[in-house]
């Protein structure tokens, strides 16, 4: 079966004028002028060099049909150049691809909707502009309403409407496009949260569906659950092109290298220095260092010491604090098993936590540590504990981050009255 | 199954008229958003479409007809010029708005692919509602000041098709233009001044020297108000040949305008 979107070498570069920005605009006298220019100083080979810049450059990879593919990447990565490329809206500078199917893309919600008309004419307009059939918008017309929760008010023009309204009565169109392959860039980046689940929710049906998607996202947690292909881009070139897992993976390690917090030079500890913390690693499962990790997966907190002899009695903890400097929760190792009853001079002792149950954040952590009963050392916000987003449900959703910091197993069933 | 190929080209390419064809309902549903939208929000609406056309005709009959007297071909001068400005409105506000259409339809342009033609041609399409007001508005005229109306009205189609032509030739070569210099927005209110001045607006064809009118002819809506003219008031100020030669340059404008539009459309994007 010939690949649903076949991309070979792709590039595309924009010119930076050093008088004009990438999108900056001439006006008609400064380039007749410098026509004029040319003209006379036909033997001058002295030009103002244009720098480039390469949005995407030599990208090629294929997607199968019923590929749910997720594009993922940092910003200025090539994301959107590339979803514009194949979407026709700008052309590449070299290279070429192959789409076969219908194409829909939907690059922001609520193109073409034009504030004076009503609901229901904006329907109609902005299914148009997304390519759609008037017989197939009338076909679908209901759906779409009652997708937007919007019938009361359909014949009155969308500028009086709640924001919340519009976005709804926007995305509710742009859901109920049926090509075969769809293009999507950030849509779900807009309207409340109860919004972007239903958006979500909407996406994982279509996805289900058999239809090809390129999902461009932000959002880890949806590319883990709608994707079963994810490519990082990286400055404009594939870095790997492979299952969403090692995608988000990739993607996450690339964002910092910074893995490695030093505690060897901290001068704000207390104890008598019988075990010295020297540094504090972030570890995924496979004990390798990571600059973040992400919600439901394991992490490894990784402490290397140095004492000074043999150490026996050995208790750790470690109290995690929230955004707010609140404490969290408190991790010994007296709780769980007991104390370590002896050491070696030096190493490395892990936390691991199996399933870690925190939202997106940034958390702070002080480390304890006694030997034989005595305080050894004792740092205060002695590292950071990054975590990304991850599928701790396995539905893709995550709670509203504003609801609390924790993330708990928990199931809903139902018994008559 | 659908097979979209996507390639770095430059230059000259085709004018896909197949697909502009396949997009025929948005070019229908960008006229009707832009017919729907122009006149809301205003208290008078739709009686602008009459409106402008009749004042600009007292004003031309003070000043032109009464005080300069200006000859009017054997016709009382207010039908005269009410034939011209019918014709010479929707030309001046179809040529203004598929100028700045590109740029005003910029978050289409960024965000939907679809043939970049369809927007000049459908902010050019809509005006033809307000051509057809203004041209059931010199019926009545006509009516009132007791022209005989002939089999030639038959023909107005034709003439109309015309007008529409040069418009949309015009808009297609300043609407490309427009998205890199934004000189053209400036620059437009002047070209449709002047553009009427060079038009038998207010005067008669008749009134260019003879050696004169076949450079006059090269002017297309020249050809279309003598046009409007003679099929509606029987008057004879151009010869047969001025008709076809403005047809020829109507015809030129509409390709060249077409054709310099699919050339610079591929940068839209990346300059708009």
């Amino acid at each position: 079966m010939p690949a649903a979107i076949s991309v070979r070498n792709l590039s595309k570069c924009y010119r930076l004028h050093p008088s004009q920005g990438i999108y900056g605009y001439r006006s008609l006298r400064e380039s007749i002028g410098a026509k004029a220019s040319m003209l006379w100083k036909r033997n001058s080979t002295k030009q103002v060099p244009a720098a480039e810049f390469w949005a995407l450059k030599d990208v090629s990879f294929e997607i199968q049909p019923g590929e749910v593919a997720g594009i993922i990447g940092g910003n200025g990565a090539g994301k959107s150049t590339l979803l514009k490329v194949l979407s026709r809206i700008t052309s590449p500078t070299s290279g070429s691809a192959e789409i076969r199917g219908r194409v829909g893309s939907l690059l922001e919600v609520g193109t073409g909707f034009h504030p004076e008309l009503s609901g229901r004419e904006n329907v109609y307009l902005a299914g148009a502009i997304l390519g759609m059939k008037k017989s197939e918008i009338d076909q679908r017309f209901d759906e779409i309403v009652a997708f937007a929760e919007v019938e009361r008010f359909l014949d009155t023009p969308v500028k009086h409407y709640s924001s919340g309204m519009y976005m709804r009565l926007a995305f509710a169109v742009a859901a109920h496009l049926e090509t075969e392959i769809l293009l999507v860039d950030e849509v779900l980046a807009v309207g409340d949260a109860a919004f972007q689940q239903k958006c979500l929710r909407r996406m994982s049906d279509v996805a289900t569906g058999g239809r090809t998607i390129m999902f461009v996202s932000h959002n880890m947690p949806a590319v883990l659950n709608i994707c079963n292909r994810g490519v990082v881009l990286s400055r404009g070139t594939v870095e790997i092109d492979s299952d969403p897992d090692t995608a988000v993976a990739t993607y996450l390690r690339g964002m910092s290298e910074t893995t490695v917090t030093s505690l060897a030079g901290r001068g704000d500890r207390k104890g008598n220095g019988r075990l010295r913390f020297t540094n504090f690693r972030l570890l995924d499962a496979s004990l390798k260092p990571v600059p973040c990790v992400r919600s439901g997966q394991q992490a490894v907190l990784g402490f290397e010491y140095e004492g000074n002899s043999r150490l026996s009695q050995v208790h750790v903890a470690i109290g995690l604090h929230g955004r707010y400097d609140e404490h969290l929760f408190h991790l010994a190792t007296d709780t769980v098993e007991s104390d370590f009853p002896a050491l070696p001079r030096r190493g490395e002792i892990l936390c691991v936590l199996p399933a870690l149950p925190l939202q997106p954040g940034s958390y702070v952590f002080n480390l304890f540590c006694t030997v034989g009963g005595d305080i050894a050392d004792w740092i205060q916000h002695a590292g950071r504990v990054e975590v990304e987003g991850g599928d701790f449900f396995g539905t893709g959703r995550l709670p509203p981050v504003q609801q609390g910091p924790f993330l708990v197993d928990h199931s809903w069933s139902f018994r008559a009255a | 199954m659908v097979v979209t190929y996507i390639q770095g080209r430059s230059g000259w390419s085709r004018i896909s008229l197949k697909e502009i064809w396949n997009y025929r309902e948005l070019l229908f549903f960008l006229s009707w958003r832009d017919i729907k939208v122009r006149y809301k929000q205003t208290a008078l609406g739709v009686a602008w479409a009459i409106l402008q056309p009749l004042l600009t005709m007292a004003i031309f009959s003070i000043f032109f007809g009464r005080l300069a007297k200006v000859p009017s071909d054997g016709v009382p001068y207010p039908v005269f010029a009410l034939t011209a400005l019918a014709p010479w409105t929707f030309f001046a506000n179809a040529l203004a708005q598929s100028s700045n259409s590109v740029i005003t339809n910029s978050s289409l342009v960024t965000k939907v692919f679809f043939p970049r033609l369809i927007i000049p041609m459908s902010a050019a399409l809509a005006g033809i509602v307000d051509l057809v007001i203004a041209l059931m508005l010199l019926v009545g005229a006509l009516v009132v000041y007791r022209v005989p109306l002939t089999a030639g009205i038959l023909l107005l189609p034709l003439v109309a098709v015309m007008a529409i032509a040069v418009a949309l030739g015009a808009g297609f070569w300043l609407s490309a233009l427009n998205v890199r210099y934004r000189d053209v927005r400036y620059a437009l209110p002047f070209l449709v001044q002047i553009w009427m001045f060079l038009s038998p607006v207010a005067y008669s064809s008749s009134l260019v020297p003879g050696p004169w009118r076949t450079l006059y002819g090269l002017n297309p809506m020249s050809g279309v108000i003598e046009g409007f003219r003679h099929l509606l008031l029987g008057t004879q100020a151009v010869a047969p040949q001025h008709f076809v030669l403005s047809a020829v340059v109507a015809m030129a404008l509409l390709i060249s305008g077409a054709a310099y539009f699919c050339r610079t459309e591929k940068s839209f994007s990346d300059v708009i």
